[in-house]
């Protein structure tokens, strides 16, 4: 085993068999109470509102890829996407995704699609309005506020991994008076988002959307074990924090086993 | 077949990256590499594929669309086809390449950027309202990092920059941790449902 990583992989197998057993757990009838989330229940409200409008939605699963470390956010988005298009088809709202990784292009495209095959409304499906805009940074944070302008869009959605460019959208967003919710795992950019948008989602509330918008009782059973696992985290902090102020070095000398 | 064959290819590939990093192994360090060297093949394939939907949009706008919309399409795929052929055929080191990136590129980037200070003042300016405890608590350490960064917070009085400072090493770090922490897990628990097939949303099925 590669040194320095011991600890972390044993800590790695007891968190997946903590998130295992709560699935078991769930799945085997004992119900999970996950607490409301207002930015996910807000989805519909803001689907509802851009039917009212007749304008449409956009939708950006954020800027970084489907590899490295930032690629479960861009799939928790995606997943989201597959809820937001669903409603979307059903309610006859135009969406608009806008793509800023190409490899996040096809996943997205397939995913609107399939959620207008599920609604029996392909024929409704525009798939020039899953848009790649360019794997520019400020390239396609300045595209993506000319299409919200241009569009006027009633509902801005803003999911997965972002950088300095989020605060644009946000903005951009406000100005055409769009209602907003964001959410995102990449951590400086979690003020900006609370103090532009109207909803939003932070880190692990992230992760969790798919498990809440599926009511799915085996993916609500994970999010008990991430709970758990949170718990364990913490416990381990305060060990830590009590042993090293008690002058031992037990704790640091396991971490860089 | 059809259904499972990504999930299995998902599992094994997720597999491979996890004890890559844990296991000094020459066949998992082969095999790490050959997956990234896939991934890379793929998103080639899929640049291609996300070129062609840039090119069907914006030739829509110059068939379809308004004067300045025909204009500014018109630009964009002279712009990516001209780049794209000189970087093929000269290569990136060519004097036109490298005069369209420092010329063109660069500076635009640059602006876009710039203009995310006005933005930030916008943003500001909306959001520090003394509305509740939280938001008075929010706008009284913004104003002090704020005064803390600046040379005029510390004339005004010397302790600003240090008082800054503990804001950000403390209170800041400490709730920084904590998402950072969360969404740690968060992933786990996502990485955990998504290889193991529970959760499919992201290849577009539901069931």
């Amino acid at each position: 085993m590669v040194q320095g990583r011991v600890f972390t992989f044993w800590l790695l197998v007891l968190f997946i068999g903590i998130t295992l057993y709560s699935m078991q757990r769930a799945k085997s009838g004992k119900p999970v109470k996950v607490r409301r989330l207002p930015a996910l229940d807000a989805i519909d409200e803001a689907i509802g509102r851009s039917t009212e409008m007749g304008r449409p939605i956009h939708y950006t699963p954020g800027l970084a890829a489907v590899t490295g470390l930032d690629a479960p956010q861009t799939l928790a988005a995606i997943s989201i996407l597959s809820y937001v298009s669903k409603l979307a088809a059903q309610f006859d709202v135009r969406l608009i995704v806008t793509i800023r990784q190409p490899e996040v292009y096809p996943l997205a495209l397939e995913t609107v699609r399939e959620a207008y095959q599920v609604s029996d409304k392909i024929d409704k499906f525009v798939p020039t309005d899953i848009r790649y805009l360019s794997n520019q940074q400020f390239a396609y944070a300045a595209a993506a506020s000319g299409i919200i302008v241009r569009e006027k869009v009633a509902a801005n959605f803003m999911l997965g991994a972002f950088w300095a460019e989020n605060l644009m959208l946000a903005e951009v967003g406000t100005q055409v008076d769009a209602f907003q919710i964001s959410g995102t795992a990449s951590l400086g950019q979690v003020p900006l988002f609370v103090a532009t948008t109207d909803y939003f989602l932070i880190g692990e509330e992230l992760y969790a959307a798919s498990a809440y918008l599926s009511q799915d009782p085996v993916q609500l059973g994970s999010v008990y074990g991430q709970d758990i696992c949170k718990m364990l985290a913490a416990a381990l902090l305060v060990i830590g924090v009590l042993g090293t102020a008690l002058g031992s070095n037990f704790f640091i000398d396991l971490l860089s086993r | 077949m059809k259904r499972n064959a990504p999930l299995v290819l998902s599992f094994i590939a997720g597999l491979v990256m996890i004890l890559a990093f844990f296991f000094e192994s020459q066949t998992l360090t082969v095999a790490e590499n050959e997956i990234q060297n896939y991934g890379v093949i793929l998103a080639a394939f899929a640049l291609g594929i996300a070129s062609v939907n840039l090119i069907q949009v914006h030739a829509r706008n110059i068939s379809r669309g308004t004067t300045l919309e025909r204009v500014y399409s018109a630009i964009l795929i002279v712009s990516l086809v001209g780049m794209a052929l000189v970087g093929i055929t000269k290569g990136q080191n060519h004097p036109t390449f490298q005069f369209w990136f420092n010329a063109i590129m660069a500076p635009s980037q640059s602006t876009v950027w710039a203009l995310g200070a006005f933005y930030i003042a916008s943003a500001a300016f909306r959001a520090f309202k003394i509305k509740n405890v939280d938001s008075t608590v929010l706008l009284i350490s913004a104003a002090i990092v704020m005064l803390g960064g600046v040379p005029i917070g510390e004339a005004i009085w010397g302790g600003f920059p240090g008082f800054s400072k503990w804001i950000n090493d403390i209170p800041n770090m400490a709730g920084m941790r904590g998402m950072m922490i969360g969404a740690g897990i968060g992933a786990i628990g996502a990485g955990v449902r998504m290889l193991l097939g529970i959760e499919r949303s992201y290849l577009g099925r539901s069931e």
